[in-house]
């Protein structure tokens, strides 16, 4: 357990930091700095000059990452440019929808993807081949296509849910449920794919294994070998992806959130992005890194769980 | 989009190479003396036009590639290919499905939906290039230097590439379009650059292997630089794994590309991604948008996806070496024929001899099924003309086992004995229906007491296995499940057949781990299976094969993974069990532990019985020439300062088993008469039976009693 804790901090501090410094070494080669963004070309040179100091868009480039970077460590990520707020509140304000939908179609994608890889590789034959096919078509549809399809299909076609309108869970809770149950199908099913396939080529491994034959040589049902010893063995690599699932779903947080106009920080991220938004958008690459690491921290842990080796 | 971000991911199967020809390869260093090797280049082109030869035979990856033809031409061309110009406007025709004038509808403003997707094509396309062109410069540069340099180069590449595993791509590439605003190309370069480590990991692997091989070592050896050795030597053998990749990771760029477009974050005229950004906000008013945009997309997507799939597919062939039409199915081989091509003559055979020896059960082959005492009381476990067929590559069925008659007294030990592949393990499988594989008994009966065992119900089967026959197996930790505690693999066995609680089950398990004498029960109930040894395990195995006390235990070579003195436990803890009056069924090839245990010995050779005796006349007066090598070439007897004595050659792969008597082309008795056709079993004297016409050459005693409906 100790050795995959020191994995981990070996990874995320420099993750973290790489993350850091590239956004930053990246906004300060840009032509037309913060300065000139906020006041655009209109300005006299001299309050350009003026907010530039105030800003220490003078300093040298270490001077500035350095002051960015400890007033990020205390929470400081500087001010949004579009709407004047700190990065931090509306980061805080926009997480919970964010989270909620990535938690949602975590559970989904798990869910589905298991219970497909499950049946396809336990009962095999045709139900094996429509997995594959699936599979192959899930992997090549685009998140954003395929929502757009489900949005036709269960809010135009048949009006089942709303196509937009998140409203928060604290007003309305069906409400709540009933606007993001499209975008979790959306990035859930997108994202079910390689699980799928990873559970099937686990428990078709785990079921040419000797311990399954000398199971059944002991009387053993089928199902309890399936459901308690080859699945348990099987989730072992499945846990593994899901920490490469989950940087992918924030990855489609941006498209379902701007698709569907969930107030979250995907969405946001993207109009940061249009409107040349700099702190913004570093802030939410930082913060997204730090979720990445969290996870990954929470998958370790589980891969520790799932693995006597590890664990004892 | 997740699914796109995956595609970053390189599957590591893709840089797990068989280093295929080093003979070839040592050859090219001879030549290699007037300069430069020649040799490899040639050999490249020859591998090359075989790879696509092969390649052109699979028809969906053929498919994909033609569709990524016609696609990046239809894209290329379109100026003159497109019906109208990307801005022209025919405001009639707004938002309308397909028809003579828009074959693919228009959109807003009348907008050609066709000609925009083949000039929109342009500018994705030309994203996806720009991407992949720093893919694999970067990666295929990083990889090689890594794999060749080694030490810090190496570790850092290494590390790079765990840390873009890590990052959300996405979102970078929105900081790189948030400080070049629209700058596509920007982001595509940010995109390539991103999913490089992942490349240069597979090349490095590639690398590290290739490094270590003969003709690259001489190539550097005769004074080639390393920049030569890179380029005439390790790219040709990259090149396979770098297409892979480079078209998965050219999947995951489209998915990306348009995803960009589509958030209206790319160039703003009109690309893939701004199509199905129009079909996003019109979706009310016209969704057939979605079709024509989201066709292309996705078959684009899955064509290249498909085409990855089809040249690591191909390469997996070179490397396996199978000139095989149809893909293998990955099975396990039943015996070690597996790798062997059916032999027709033996396909057609198959089934016919089954059916007979599924007629002969009923009819009395007296001669054929001697094999216990006559008017002795019936035996506890009596297999009759067992007959097992495994699937091949072609779906045909192949047998293995073939007519393999013997019985088990209550409280007996009866050794199985005889070479690997000679269809021990498949016959002991198949008493209990164990069979891997796909395979299935397809002729004869087991009968345990009075249930029959081939013909009966999951749930009957389920109550004998571990109820009334114990199983032992050959590798005892992989035989247990490495997520469970033997504790709780005793407390399974038990409660499977008694039920009652989990404490009465411990306690019983604790009795069971007295039993087979581990020191410290408690403790062992609490352990892991990759905290015990072999000794140990295997002593675990046994005690869940004993929870239930079974009639029978049959164990599968028990001894073979163990250490010498841990055999001589195990083989101990066996003969106490025996002794006790538990029937013990003991596979081995391995005389000394036959003797240790037996009363009795079935030799088997090549799938079938072909000879069973008493253990100490088998020993002194072998009835087969079979038996009679396996004894001699035992090393126990060796004389020292002789070469060991074998039988020469090998068991034949079920695929060609002779049609006469199995053994003939090994035996140097066998004449015509042994090879004209099959040989049955027949009874030597009360207690033994043989499979060889030439008996008297071995007992030339009187007591060999001929009895009749052997071959003359």
């Amino acid at each position: 357990m100790v050795k995959l804790l020191r994995r981990w901090l070996l990874t995320s501090i420099p993750l973290v930091l790489l993350v850091s410094v590239l956004t930053f070494v990246l906004a300060a080669l840009v032509p037309g700095d913060a300065a000139r963004a906020i006041l655009g070309f209109n300005a006299t040179e001299e309050t350009y000059q003026n907010l530039r100091s105030t800003m220490g868009l003078d300093d040298p480039l270490p001077v500035r990452f350095w002051d960015w970077f400890t007033a990020a460590l205390r929470g400081d990520l500087g001010t949004s440019i579009t709407n004047g707020d700190t990065v931090s509140h509306q980061i805080a304000v926009r997480i919970g929808p964010t989270i909620a939908l990535t938690v949602g179609a975590i559970v989904i994608a798990t869910v589905v993807g298991v219970g497909l890889g499950l049946l396809s590789s336990w009962r095999g034959g045709w139900l094996g081949k429509v997995v594959d096919v699936v599979s192959l078509l899930a992997m090549a549809v685009p998140a954003y296509w395929f929502g757009l399809l489900l949005v036709w299909v269960l809010a135009i076609a048949l009006p089942i849910f709303p196509a937009t309108g998140y409203v928060s869970p604290g007003d309305d809770f069906v409400m709540w449920f009933q606007g993001l149950v499209l975008p979790w199908l959306t990035l859930g099913i997108t994202a079910s794919a390689p699980i799928a396939k990873q559970t099937r080529d686990g428990v078709l491994t785990e079921l040419n294994k000797d311990y399954v034959t000398v199971l059944r040589s002991r009387g053993v049902p089928e199902r309890t070998i399936v459901f308690k010893h080859v699945l348990r063995n099987a989730a072992t690599p499945v846990v593994s992806i899901l920490g490469l699932m989950f940087i992918g779903l924030l990855s489609g947080t941006v498209l379902v959130e701007a698709l569907f106009v969930i107030p979250g920080v995907g969405g946001w991220a993207v109009e940061a992005t249009q409107a040349h938004d700099i702190p913004a958008i570093q802030g939410i690459a930082v913060l997204l890194t730090l979720l990445v690491v969290a996870v990954n921290l929470v998958i370790e842990v589980l891969y520790g769980l799932l693995n006597p080796k590890v664990r004892t | 989009m997740t699914s796109q971000a995956t595609g970053l991911i390189p599957d590591p199967t893709a840089g797990s190479l068989d280093p295929d020809n080093t003979t070839v390869a040592v050859g090219a260093v001879g030549a290699g003396d007037s300069g430069e090797p020649a040799a490899p280049a040639r050999d490249s082109q020859q591998r090359r036009r075989g790879f696509v030869r092969r390649f052109v035979r699979k028809p969906v990856a053929m498919t994909a590639f033609c569709w990524l033809v016609i696609v990046v031409l239809g894209c290329v061309f379109a100026p003159l290919l497109a019906p109208y110009g990307p801005e022209d406007q025919d405001l009639m025709a707004a938002l309308s499905t397909p028809s003579a004038a828009h074959p693919l509808g228009a959109g807003e403003l009348g907008l050609d939906v066709l000609s925009r997707l083949l000039y929109g094509g342009r500018i994705t396309l030309l994203g996806v290039l720009i991407s992949c062109t720093v893919f694999a410069v970067l990666g295929v540069l990083a990889g090689m230097i890594a794999g060749f340099r080694g030490g810090w180069v190496d570790r850092l590449v290494m590390w790079l590439a765990n840390l873009a595993f890590a990052l959300p791509a996405v979102i970078i590439l929105l900081v790189v379009l948030a400080i070049f605003p629209n700058n596509e190309t920007a982001a595509m370069v940010a995109l390539g650059i991103l999913g490089a480590p992942g490349l240069a990991r597979i090349v490095r692997s590639v690398t590290l292997g290739l490094r270590e091989e003969l003709y690259v070592k001489a190539a550097r050896l005769s004074g080639l630089g390393t920049g030569t050795i890179l380029r005439r030597h390790l790219l040709p053998r990259l090149a396979g794994p770098i297409i892979v990749q480079v078209s998965l990771f050219g999947a995951a760029a489209v998915g990306l590309e348009t995803g960009l477009g589509f958030l209206g974050l790319g160039v703003t005229t009109a690309t893939w991604g701004t199509l199905a950004a129009e079909a996003n906000s019109r979706l009310a008013d016209q969704p057939w948008l979605l079709v024509p945009t989201g066709f292309v997309i996705i078959t684009f997507i899955l064509a290249l996806g498909l085409l990855g799939d089809g040249i690591r597919d191909t390469l997996a062939e070179r490397y396996s070496l199978q000139p095989s039409k149809k893909r293998r199915r990955r099975r396990s081989a039943p015996a070690d024929g597996a790798a062997v091509r059916p032999d027709a003559h033996r396909q057609r055979k198959a089934r016919p001899a089954a059916a007979a020896s599924a007629a002969a059960d009923s009819t009395a082959d007296a001669a054929g099924r001697a094999t216990d005492v006559d008017g002795a009381p019936d035996p506890l476990l009596q297999v009759d003309g067992l007959t097992v067929a495994f699937p091949n590559q072609d779906g045909c069925e192949l047998t293995v086992v073939q007519d393999v008659s013997f019985s088990v007294g209550a409280g007996e030990a009866v050794g199985i004995v005889g070479e690997s592949g000679c269809g021990k393990t498949v016959t002991a499988s198949a008493i209990l229906g164990l069979l891997r594989g796909g395979g299935r008994i397809t002729a004869g009966s087991v009968r345990l007491d009075d249930t029959e065992l081939t013909t009966a119900d999951a749930a009957t089967m389920r109550s004998v296995r571990g109820g009334r026959i114990g199983w032992i197996s050959q590798d005892p930790i992989a035989s247990l499940d490495p997520s469970f505690t033997a504790g709780h693999h005793l407390v399974e066995a038990i409660r499977v057949h008694r039920g009652g609680s989990k404490a009465v089950a411990r306690q019983r398990a604790r009795e069971l781990l007295e039993l087979v004498r581990i020191p410290d029960p408690e403790r062992m109930l609490r352990s892991y299976p990759h905290q015990l040894s072999g000794g140990m395990a295997q002593r675990v195995g046994i005690a869940c094969a004993l929870a239930c006390d079974p009639q029978l235990v049959i164990a599968d070579e028990p001894t073979t993974a163990l250490d010498v003195t841990v055999q001589a436990d195990i083989l101990q803890l066996l003969r106490t069990l025996q002794a006790s009056g538990t029937a013990v069924i003991l596979v081995t090839h391995d005389w000394g532990v036959l003797a240790d245990l037996c009363q009795r010995a079935v030799v088997m050779y090549a799938g079938e019985v072909i000879e069973q005796a008493p253990l100490q006349e088998l020993i002194d007066r072998p009835a087969h020439p079979y038996t009679r090598g396996l004894l001699r070439s035992n090393p126990h007897q060796a004389v020292r300062g002789e070469p060991l004595p074998t039988v020469r050659g090998t068991v034949p792969a079920p695929s060609h088993w002779p049609a006469g008597c199995h053994f003939a082309d090994r035996c140097e008795l066998a004449t015509s008469v042994c090879r004209a056709e099959p040989v049955t079993l027949h009874r030597v004297s009360a207690e033994r039976s043989s499979r060889c016409l030439r008996i008297d050459q071995l007992l030339p005693r009187p007591d060999v009693e001929q009895v009749a409906g052997h071959a003359r």
